[in-house]
Protein backbone atom coordinates (compact mmCIF):
# COMPACT_ATOMS: atom_id res chain seq x y z
CA UNK A 1 0.00 0.00 0.00
CA UNK A 2 1.00 3.71 -1.13
CA UNK A 3 -0.41 6.50 1.56
CA UNK A 4 0.46 10.36 -0.40
CA UNK A 5 0.02 12.68 2.16
CA UNK A 6 -0.58 16.68 1.22
CA UNK A 7 2.01 16.47 -1.70
CA UNK A 8 3.26 19.89 -3.09
CA UNK A 9 5.57 20.20 -6.21
CA UNK A 10 7.16 23.31 -8.11
CA UNK A 11 9.56 23.63 -10.98
CA UNK A 12 10.58 27.35 -10.51
CA UNK A 13 7.62 29.50 -9.88
CA UNK A 14 4.87 26.75 -11.52
CA UNK A 15 3.21 25.08 -8.55
CA UNK A 16 2.74 21.72 -10.94
CA UNK A 17 1.24 19.32 -7.45
CA UNK A 18 -0.73 21.48 -5.16
CA UNK A 19 -1.49 19.46 -2.00
CA UNK A 20 -2.38 15.85 -3.03
CA UNK A 21 -3.25 12.93 -0.76
CA UNK A 22 -3.95 10.01 -1.81
CA UNK A 23 -3.93 5.90 -0.86
CA UNK A 24 -3.36 3.39 -3.77
CA UNK A 25 -4.19 -0.37 -2.38
CA UNK A 26 -2.47 -3.57 -2.50
CA UNK A 27 -3.62 -5.59 -5.31
CA UNK A 28 -6.02 -3.29 -6.99
CA UNK A 29 -5.12 -1.33 -10.09
CA UNK A 30 -5.17 2.35 -9.22
CA UNK A 31 -5.56 4.65 -12.00
CA UNK A 32 -4.02 8.27 -12.35
CA UNK A 33 -6.06 9.95 -15.21
CA UNK A 34 -6.30 13.70 -16.20
CA UNK A 35 -5.40 16.06 -18.86
CA UNK A 36 -1.82 16.64 -20.72
CA UNK A 37 -0.35 19.04 -18.30
CA UNK A 38 -2.41 18.04 -15.47
CA UNK A 39 0.70 16.86 -13.38
CA UNK A 40 0.39 12.95 -13.86
CA UNK A 41 3.50 12.62 -14.73
CA UNK A 42 5.46 14.31 -11.97
CA UNK A 43 3.36 12.43 -9.75
CA UNK A 44 4.58 9.50 -10.60
CA UNK A 45 7.65 10.62 -11.20
CA UNK A 46 7.60 11.96 -7.24
CA UNK A 47 5.69 8.38 -5.97
CA UNK A 48 8.94 6.25 -7.80
CA UNK A 49 11.50 9.37 -6.14
CA UNK A 50 13.01 10.61 -9.17
CA UNK A 51 11.72 14.21 -7.97
CA UNK A 52 11.57 15.32 -4.71
CA UNK A 53 8.50 16.77 -3.01
CA UNK A 54 8.34 20.30 -1.91
CA UNK A 55 6.14 19.11 1.00
CA UNK A 56 4.05 16.53 2.22
CA UNK A 57 4.79 12.41 2.66
CA UNK A 58 4.97 9.38 0.29
CA UNK A 59 4.52 6.27 2.37
CA UNK A 60 5.73 2.65 1.03
CA UNK A 61 4.07 0.80 3.63
CA UNK A 62 6.07 2.33 7.02
CA UNK A 63 8.72 3.51 4.90
CA UNK A 64 8.89 6.64 4.38
CA UNK A 65 10.52 8.16 0.71
CA UNK A 66 10.85 11.37 1.65
CA UNK A 67 12.89 10.77 5.00
CA UNK A 68 15.10 8.61 2.77
CA UNK A 69 18.62 8.83 1.81
CA UNK A 70 20.13 7.56 -1.48
CA UNK A 71 21.49 3.86 -0.37
CA UNK A 72 17.32 3.34 1.27
CA UNK A 73 16.21 4.59 -1.76
CA UNK A 74 17.89 2.39 -3.92
CA UNK A 75 17.18 -1.03 -1.63
CA UNK A 76 13.25 0.48 -1.41
CA UNK A 77 13.69 0.56 -5.73
CA UNK A 78 14.30 -2.75 -6.12
CA UNK A 79 11.19 -3.74 -4.38
CA UNK A 80 9.61 -1.25 -7.81
CA UNK A 81 9.05 -2.05 -10.89
CA UNK A 82 8.25 0.51 -13.89
CA UNK A 83 6.74 0.29 -17.44
CA UNK A 84 7.86 3.69 -19.20
CA UNK A 85 5.90 5.58 -21.93
CA UNK A 86 8.23 4.49 -24.28
CA UNK A 87 9.31 1.09 -22.72
CA UNK A 88 12.73 2.36 -22.12
CA UNK A 89 14.28 -0.77 -22.90
CA UNK A 90 17.98 -1.05 -23.38
CA UNK A 91 18.45 -0.95 -26.96
CA UNK A 92 21.99 -2.75 -27.17
CA UNK A 93 20.31 -5.84 -25.51
CA UNK A 94 17.68 -8.25 -26.72
CA UNK A 95 14.85 -8.99 -25.23
CA UNK A 96 16.29 -11.57 -23.26
CA UNK A 97 19.16 -9.82 -21.31
CA UNK A 98 16.78 -6.88 -21.15
CA UNK A 99 14.92 -8.67 -19.18
CA UNK A 100 17.27 -10.47 -16.82
CA UNK A 101 19.06 -7.43 -16.14
CA UNK A 102 17.75 -6.73 -12.92
CA UNK A 103 18.43 -10.01 -11.60
CA UNK A 104 21.91 -9.99 -12.84
CA UNK A 105 22.22 -6.37 -11.30
CA UNK A 106 20.35 -7.20 -7.90
CA UNK A 107 20.77 -11.49 -7.29
CA UNK A 108 24.00 -13.47 -6.89
CA UNK A 109 21.90 -16.02 -8.68
CA UNK A 110 24.07 -18.09 -11.84
CA UNK A 111 23.26 -17.15 -15.52
CA UNK A 112 21.04 -19.85 -16.58
CA UNK A 113 18.79 -19.60 -13.38
CA UNK A 114 18.10 -16.19 -14.36
CA UNK A 115 17.83 -17.32 -17.78
CA UNK A 116 15.15 -20.11 -16.56
CA UNK A 117 13.39 -16.91 -14.63
CA UNK A 118 13.58 -14.55 -17.25
CA UNK A 119 11.52 -17.34 -19.59
CA UNK A 120 9.16 -17.97 -17.05
CA UNK A 121 8.24 -14.18 -17.21
CA UNK A 122 8.65 -13.71 -20.88
CA UNK A 123 5.95 -16.42 -20.91
CA UNK A 124 3.65 -14.82 -18.23
CA UNK A 125 3.57 -11.91 -20.66
CA UNK A 126 3.09 -14.25 -24.02
CA UNK A 127 5.92 -13.42 -25.84
CA UNK A 128 6.63 -15.59 -28.60
CA UNK A 129 10.01 -15.98 -30.74
CA UNK A 130 11.06 -13.20 -29.42
CA UNK A 131 13.94 -13.74 -26.68
CA UNK A 132 16.97 -13.07 -28.99
CA UNK A 133 15.28 -10.29 -31.04
CA UNK A 134 17.27 -6.95 -30.50
CA UNK A 135 14.63 -4.32 -29.05
CA UNK A 136 14.44 -2.54 -32.21
CA UNK A 137 13.12 -5.50 -34.17
CA UNK A 138 9.77 -5.89 -32.24
CA UNK A 139 6.53 -3.73 -32.97
CA UNK A 140 5.42 -1.39 -30.13
CA UNK A 141 2.93 -3.72 -28.58
CA UNK A 142 6.05 -6.58 -27.72
CA UNK A 143 7.96 -3.81 -26.42
CA UNK A 144 5.60 -2.93 -23.86
CA UNK A 145 5.55 -6.87 -23.04
CA UNK A 146 8.86 -6.78 -22.76
CA UNK A 147 8.86 -3.75 -20.43
CA UNK A 148 6.03 -5.92 -17.84
CA UNK A 149 8.40 -8.30 -18.15
CA UNK A 150 11.31 -6.74 -16.74
CA UNK A 151 9.39 -4.76 -14.25
CA UNK A 152 8.19 -8.23 -12.46
CA UNK A 153 11.25 -10.39 -12.92
CA UNK A 154 12.33 -9.13 -9.35
CA UNK A 155 8.55 -9.71 -8.02
CA UNK A 156 8.15 -6.26 -6.86
CA UNK A 157 5.83 -5.08 -4.32
CA UNK A 158 4.87 -2.07 -6.37
CA UNK A 159 4.49 -1.88 -9.69
CA UNK A 160 3.88 1.75 -11.63
CA UNK A 161 3.25 2.28 -15.57
CA UNK A 162 3.35 5.68 -17.50
CA UNK A 163 1.12 5.66 -20.08
CA UNK A 164 1.15 1.60 -20.74
CA UNK A 165 -0.80 1.76 -24.02
CA UNK A 166 0.49 4.93 -25.56
CA UNK A 167 0.76 4.18 -29.07
CA UNK A 168 -0.90 1.34 -29.42
CA UNK A 169 -3.76 -0.10 -31.76
CA UNK A 170 -7.31 -0.06 -29.24
CA UNK A 171 -6.68 -4.05 -29.42
CA UNK A 172 -3.32 -4.61 -28.17
CA UNK A 173 -4.05 -1.60 -25.62
CA UNK A 174 -6.70 -4.07 -24.06
CA UNK A 175 -4.28 -6.69 -24.11
CA UNK A 176 -1.67 -5.02 -22.44
CA UNK A 177 -4.68 -3.81 -19.48
CA UNK A 178 -5.68 -7.03 -19.03
CA UNK A 179 -2.43 -8.41 -18.74
CA UNK A 180 -1.54 -5.41 -15.92
CA UNK A 181 -4.69 -6.27 -14.17
CA UNK A 182 -4.03 -10.15 -13.90
CA UNK A 183 -0.47 -9.80 -13.02
CA UNK A 184 -1.60 -7.09 -10.02
CA UNK A 185 -4.15 -9.61 -9.24
CA UNK A 186 -2.09 -12.82 -9.27
CA UNK A 187 1.43 -11.05 -7.78
CA UNK A 188 -1.00 -9.16 -5.20
CA UNK A 189 1.20 -5.90 -5.80
CA UNK A 190 0.19 -2.31 -5.87
CA UNK A 191 -0.49 -0.91 -9.15
CA UNK A 192 -0.73 3.07 -9.96
CA UNK A 193 -1.03 3.63 -13.71
CA UNK A 194 -0.84 6.81 -15.77
CA UNK A 195 -2.96 7.53 -17.98
CA UNK A 196 -5.48 9.16 -20.67
CA UNK A 197 -7.18 6.20 -22.43
CA UNK A 198 -10.81 6.18 -21.46
CA UNK A 199 -10.42 2.10 -22.64
CA UNK A 200 -7.95 1.73 -19.79
CA UNK A 201 -10.27 3.35 -17.33
CA UNK A 202 -13.46 1.61 -18.33
CA UNK A 203 -11.41 -1.59 -18.68
CA UNK A 204 -9.40 -1.63 -15.23
CA UNK A 205 -10.12 0.84 -13.41
CA UNK A 206 -10.79 -0.51 -9.77
CA UNK A 207 -9.47 3.28 -8.22
CA UNK A 208 -9.12 6.09 -10.82
CA UNK A 209 -7.67 9.63 -8.93
CA UNK A 210 -8.51 12.55 -11.68
CA UNK A 211 -5.82 15.40 -11.32
CA UNK A 212 -6.57 18.78 -12.95
CA UNK A 213 -3.77 21.72 -12.95
CA UNK A 214 -2.20 19.97 -10.06
CA UNK A 215 -5.29 19.17 -8.08
CA UNK A 216 -7.06 15.80 -7.15
CA UNK A 217 -10.29 16.70 -8.22
CA UNK A 218 -11.99 13.54 -7.98
CA UNK A 219 -11.66 9.72 -7.15
CA UNK A 220 -13.38 6.55 -7.38
CA UNK A 221 -13.71 3.43 -9.20
CA UNK A 222 -14.79 2.71 -12.91
CA UNK A 223 -18.33 2.04 -12.10
CA UNK A 224 -18.89 5.41 -9.65
CA UNK A 225 -17.16 7.41 -12.73
CA UNK A 226 -20.50 6.82 -15.07
CA UNK A 227 -22.63 8.38 -12.38
CA UNK A 228 -20.22 11.22 -11.44
CA UNK A 229 -21.83 15.06 -11.47
CA UNK A 230 -18.17 16.27 -11.20
CA UNK A 231 -18.24 18.68 -14.69
CA UNK A 232 -14.58 18.45 -14.84
CA UNK A 233 -14.45 14.43 -14.43
CA UNK A 234 -17.31 14.34 -17.00
CA UNK A 235 -15.75 16.84 -19.61
CA UNK A 236 -12.73 14.90 -19.47
CA UNK A 237 -13.95 11.14 -19.74
CA UNK A 238 -16.92 11.83 -21.77
CA UNK A 239 -15.41 14.27 -23.98
CA UNK A 240 -15.94 11.66 -27.19
CA UNK A 241 -19.24 11.57 -28.77
CA UNK A 242 -19.13 7.55 -28.09
CA UNK A 243 -18.28 7.64 -24.30
CA UNK A 244 -21.25 9.88 -23.82
CA UNK A 245 -23.44 7.44 -25.46
CA UNK A 246 -21.76 4.88 -23.70
CA UNK A 247 -22.71 7.07 -20.47
CA UNK A 248 -26.40 7.54 -21.19
CA UNK A 249 -26.75 4.04 -21.61
CA UNK A 250 -25.44 3.07 -18.60
CA UNK A 251 -26.98 5.01 -16.54
CA UNK B 1 26.98 31.97 -12.69
CA UNK B 2 25.63 29.83 -14.92
CA UNK B 3 28.70 28.42 -15.31
CA UNK B 4 29.86 27.88 -11.75
CA UNK B 5 26.46 26.03 -11.70
CA UNK B 6 27.96 23.67 -14.82
CA UNK B 7 31.04 23.26 -12.55
CA UNK B 8 29.52 22.50 -9.17
CA UNK B 9 27.42 19.74 -11.03
CA UNK B 10 30.60 18.34 -12.70
CA UNK B 11 31.90 18.12 -9.64
CA UNK B 12 28.74 16.39 -8.12
CA UNK B 13 28.28 13.99 -10.69
CA UNK B 14 32.19 12.59 -10.16
CA UNK B 15 31.82 12.22 -7.05
CA UNK B 16 29.16 9.86 -7.31
CA UNK B 17 30.42 8.50 -10.09
CA UNK B 18 33.49 7.05 -7.96
CA UNK B 19 30.05 6.45 -5.04
CA UNK B 20 27.86 3.17 -4.90
CA UNK B 21 29.48 0.69 -7.41
CA UNK B 22 28.01 -1.19 -10.33
CA UNK B 23 28.14 -5.42 -9.94
CA UNK B 24 31.46 -6.45 -11.43
CA UNK B 25 30.14 -9.00 -13.81
CA UNK B 26 28.29 -6.05 -15.28
CA UNK B 27 31.05 -3.56 -15.25
CA UNK B 28 33.53 -6.22 -16.73
CA UNK B 29 31.10 -6.25 -19.30
CA UNK B 30 30.74 -2.47 -19.94
CA UNK B 31 34.34 -1.54 -20.05
CA UNK B 32 35.00 -4.27 -22.38
CA UNK B 33 32.56 -3.24 -24.66
CA UNK B 34 33.67 0.45 -24.16
CA UNK B 35 37.48 -0.43 -24.89
CA UNK B 36 35.94 -2.27 -28.28
CA UNK B 37 34.23 0.87 -29.11
CA UNK B 38 36.15 4.01 -27.80
CA UNK B 39 39.88 2.60 -28.07
CA UNK B 40 40.34 -0.39 -30.73
CA UNK B 41 37.41 1.81 -32.69
CA UNK B 42 39.27 5.38 -33.02
CA UNK B 43 42.99 3.14 -34.07
CA UNK B 44 42.19 3.46 -37.40
CA UNK B 45 41.61 7.25 -38.17
CA UNK B 46 43.84 8.13 -35.64
CA UNK B 47 46.60 5.73 -37.54
CA UNK B 48 45.30 7.41 -40.71
CA UNK B 49 45.41 10.90 -39.23
CA UNK B 50 49.16 10.70 -37.84
CA UNK B 51 50.77 8.86 -40.84
CA UNK B 52 49.30 11.67 -43.39
CA UNK B 53 50.01 14.65 -41.00
CA UNK B 54 53.45 13.07 -39.80
CA UNK B 55 54.57 13.27 -43.29
CA UNK B 56 52.70 17.01 -44.01
CA UNK B 57 55.14 18.17 -40.52
CA UNK B 58 57.83 16.60 -42.40
CA UNK B 59 57.58 18.26 -45.82
CA UNK B 60 56.92 21.43 -44.13
CA UNK B 61 60.02 21.23 -42.54
CA UNK B 62 62.14 20.51 -44.92
CA UNK B 63 60.31 23.18 -47.56
CA UNK B 64 61.28 26.24 -44.91
CA UNK B 65 64.73 24.98 -44.47
CA UNK B 66 66.23 26.91 -47.62
CA UNK B 67 69.55 27.31 -46.30
CA UNK B 68 72.11 25.14 -47.19
CA UNK B 69 74.02 25.25 -44.00
CA UNK B 70 71.24 24.14 -41.69
CA UNK B 71 71.34 20.14 -41.58
CA UNK B 72 68.67 17.60 -43.23
CA UNK B 73 68.83 16.01 -40.21
CA UNK B 74 66.90 19.09 -38.51
CA UNK B 75 63.80 17.34 -40.71
CA UNK B 76 63.72 14.31 -38.16
CA UNK B 77 64.43 16.44 -35.34
CA UNK B 78 61.53 18.62 -35.86
CA UNK B 79 59.37 15.70 -37.32
CA UNK B 80 60.04 13.65 -34.29
CA UNK B 81 59.53 17.09 -31.47
CA UNK B 82 56.56 18.26 -32.99
CA UNK B 83 54.97 14.71 -32.98
CA UNK B 84 55.51 14.08 -29.52
CA UNK B 85 55.37 16.86 -27.88
CA UNK B 86 52.38 18.41 -29.62
CA UNK B 87 50.43 16.62 -32.49
CA UNK B 88 49.93 12.78 -31.31
CA UNK B 89 48.77 14.09 -27.59
CA UNK B 90 46.97 17.76 -27.97
CA UNK B 91 45.90 17.57 -31.89
CA UNK B 92 44.61 13.85 -31.84
CA UNK B 93 42.33 14.29 -28.71
CA UNK B 94 40.99 17.60 -29.91
CA UNK B 95 40.08 15.01 -32.75
CA UNK B 96 38.88 12.46 -30.38
CA UNK B 97 36.64 14.85 -28.54
CA UNK B 98 34.92 15.23 -31.81
CA UNK B 99 35.13 11.52 -32.58
CA UNK B 100 34.34 9.52 -29.08
CA UNK B 101 33.13 12.75 -27.50
CA UNK B 102 30.23 13.18 -29.36
CA UNK B 103 29.88 9.04 -29.57
CA UNK B 104 29.38 9.05 -25.39
CA UNK B 105 27.23 12.58 -25.39
CA UNK B 106 25.15 11.04 -27.96
CA UNK B 107 25.06 7.68 -26.57
CA UNK B 108 24.00 8.37 -22.75
CA UNK B 109 21.56 11.46 -24.41
CA UNK B 110 20.07 9.41 -26.27
CA UNK B 111 19.56 6.91 -23.24
CA UNK B 112 17.85 10.05 -21.21
CA UNK B 113 15.97 11.11 -24.03
CA UNK B 114 14.38 7.56 -24.27
CA UNK B 115 13.98 7.49 -20.44
CA UNK B 116 16.59 4.81 -19.94
CA UNK B 117 18.80 6.71 -17.17
CA UNK B 118 15.31 7.06 -15.28
CA UNK B 119 14.32 2.94 -16.02
CA UNK B 120 17.90 2.32 -14.39
CA UNK B 121 17.14 4.78 -11.78
CA UNK B 122 14.44 2.90 -10.70
CA UNK B 123 15.82 -0.35 -10.08
CA UNK B 124 17.84 1.17 -7.49
CA UNK B 125 21.18 1.50 -9.73
CA UNK B 126 24.10 4.28 -9.72
CA UNK B 127 23.34 5.63 -12.96
CA UNK B 128 26.83 7.86 -12.66
CA UNK B 129 28.56 4.76 -12.14
CA UNK B 130 27.32 2.40 -14.45
CA UNK B 131 27.54 5.06 -17.40
CA UNK B 132 30.89 7.16 -16.58
CA UNK B 133 33.28 5.36 -14.56
CA UNK B 134 33.52 2.39 -17.50
CA UNK B 135 33.88 5.25 -19.94
CA UNK B 136 36.93 6.55 -17.74
CA UNK B 137 38.35 3.31 -16.85
CA UNK B 138 38.26 2.13 -21.20
CA UNK B 139 39.58 5.60 -21.97
CA UNK B 140 42.70 5.31 -19.41
CA UNK B 141 43.90 3.17 -22.53
CA UNK B 142 44.23 6.02 -24.44
CA UNK B 143 47.95 6.83 -24.00
CA UNK B 144 48.30 3.36 -25.91
CA UNK B 145 46.86 5.61 -29.37
CA UNK B 146 48.76 8.32 -28.66
CA UNK B 147 51.74 5.64 -28.84
CA UNK B 148 50.74 4.43 -32.00
CA UNK B 149 50.14 8.06 -33.61
CA UNK B 150 53.63 9.20 -32.57
CA UNK B 151 54.67 5.84 -33.90
CA UNK B 152 52.89 6.60 -37.39
CA UNK B 153 53.67 10.23 -37.26
CA UNK B 154 57.12 10.07 -37.65
CA UNK B 155 56.79 6.94 -39.35
CA UNK B 156 54.88 9.05 -41.75
CA UNK B 157 57.28 11.99 -41.76
CA UNK B 158 60.34 9.33 -42.65
CA UNK B 159 58.34 8.11 -45.55
CA UNK B 160 57.36 11.36 -47.33
CA UNK B 161 60.87 12.77 -46.53
CA UNK B 162 62.90 9.65 -47.40
CA UNK B 163 60.27 9.11 -50.66
CA UNK B 164 59.73 12.80 -51.49
CA UNK B 165 63.40 13.16 -51.58
CA UNK B 166 63.76 15.86 -48.95
CA UNK B 167 66.64 14.28 -47.43
CA UNK B 168 68.41 10.91 -46.77
CA UNK B 169 67.17 7.69 -44.53
CA UNK B 170 70.17 8.23 -42.81
CA UNK B 171 69.39 12.16 -41.83
CA UNK B 172 66.17 11.34 -40.89
CA UNK B 173 66.90 9.16 -38.38
CA UNK B 174 70.03 10.76 -37.47
CA UNK B 175 67.56 13.79 -36.77
CA UNK B 176 65.29 11.84 -35.16
CA UNK B 177 67.66 10.58 -32.22
CA UNK B 178 69.49 13.92 -32.31
CA UNK B 179 68.94 15.76 -28.87
CA UNK B 180 66.68 13.25 -27.23
CA UNK B 181 65.27 13.76 -24.08
CA UNK B 182 63.00 10.73 -22.94
CA UNK B 183 60.45 13.35 -20.02
CA UNK B 184 59.53 14.88 -23.33
CA UNK B 185 57.52 11.30 -23.44
CA UNK B 186 56.68 11.22 -20.25
CA UNK B 187 54.94 14.97 -20.53
CA UNK B 188 53.33 13.48 -23.60
CA UNK B 189 52.24 11.09 -21.68
CA UNK B 190 51.08 12.78 -18.54
CA UNK B 191 49.05 15.39 -20.46
CA UNK B 192 47.35 12.48 -22.65
CA UNK B 193 46.24 10.67 -18.74
CA UNK B 194 44.81 14.33 -18.21
CA UNK B 195 43.28 14.13 -21.28
CA UNK B 196 41.65 10.83 -21.45
CA UNK B 197 40.08 11.71 -18.34
CA UNK B 198 38.47 14.78 -19.80
CA UNK B 199 37.39 13.36 -22.93
CA UNK B 200 35.60 10.65 -20.91
CA UNK B 201 34.13 13.16 -18.19
CA UNK B 202 32.86 16.09 -19.95
CA UNK B 203 30.89 14.68 -23.05
CA UNK B 204 29.51 12.28 -20.02
CA UNK B 205 28.47 15.15 -18.42
CA UNK B 206 26.98 17.03 -21.69
CA UNK B 207 25.10 13.34 -22.54
CA UNK B 208 23.90 13.12 -18.37
CA UNK B 209 22.17 16.62 -17.89
CA UNK B 210 20.86 17.10 -21.30
CA UNK B 211 17.21 17.52 -21.42
CA UNK B 212 14.94 17.73 -24.57
CA UNK B 213 14.77 15.27 -27.57
CA UNK B 214 16.60 13.77 -30.49
CA UNK B 215 17.28 17.24 -31.98
CA UNK B 216 18.74 18.63 -28.29
CA UNK B 217 21.03 15.21 -28.49
CA UNK B 218 22.69 16.33 -31.68
CA UNK B 219 23.06 20.02 -29.69
CA UNK B 220 24.60 18.85 -27.21
CA UNK B 221 26.94 16.92 -28.69
CA UNK B 222 28.28 20.14 -30.39
CA UNK B 223 28.60 21.98 -27.24
CA UNK B 224 30.18 19.04 -25.73
CA UNK B 225 32.83 18.93 -28.70
CA UNK B 226 33.38 22.91 -28.33
CA UNK B 227 33.83 22.65 -24.05
CA UNK B 228 36.01 19.43 -24.48
CA UNK B 229 38.50 21.60 -27.07
CA UNK B 230 38.62 23.96 -24.74
CA UNK B 231 39.08 22.04 -21.56
CA UNK B 232 42.17 19.98 -23.52
CA UNK B 233 43.73 23.19 -24.36
CA UNK B 234 43.28 24.59 -21.23
CA UNK B 235 44.99 22.01 -19.78
CA UNK B 236 47.36 21.61 -22.41
CA UNK B 237 48.68 25.26 -21.36
CA UNK B 238 48.68 24.28 -17.70
CA UNK B 239 50.19 21.13 -17.60
CA UNK B 240 53.19 22.81 -20.27
CA UNK B 241 53.96 25.58 -17.79
CA UNK B 242 54.15 23.46 -14.97
CA UNK B 243 56.14 20.89 -16.34
CA UNK B 244 58.57 22.18 -19.19
CA UNK B 245 59.28 25.63 -17.90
Amino acid sequence: MIHVENITKSFDETEVLRGISAIFEKGKTNLIIGQSGSGKTVFLKSLLGLFDTDMGSIRFENKVLNDMNDKERAILRQEMGMVFQGSALFDSMTVEENIMFPMQMFTTEIDSEIRDKANIAIKRVNLINANHKLTDEISGGMKKRVAIARAIIMNPKYLFCDEPNSGLDPKTSILIDNLIQEITNEYNITTVINTHDMNSVMEIGENIIFLQNGLKEWEGSNQEIFKTDNKAVTDFVYSSNLFKKVRKLYL
Amino acid sequence: MKILTHIGKYFIMLRNTFGKFTKWRILKQLILKDIDILIIGSIGIVSFISFFVGGVVAIQTALNLENPLLPKNLIGFATRQSVILEFAPTFISVIMAGKVGSYITSSIGTMRVTEQIDALEVMGINTYNYLIFPKIISLSLYPLIICVSMFLGIFGGYIACVYGGFSSSADFVEGIQMDFIPFHVGYAFIKTLFFSFILATIPSYHGYFMTGGALEVGKASTVSFVWTSVVIILVNYLITQLLLT
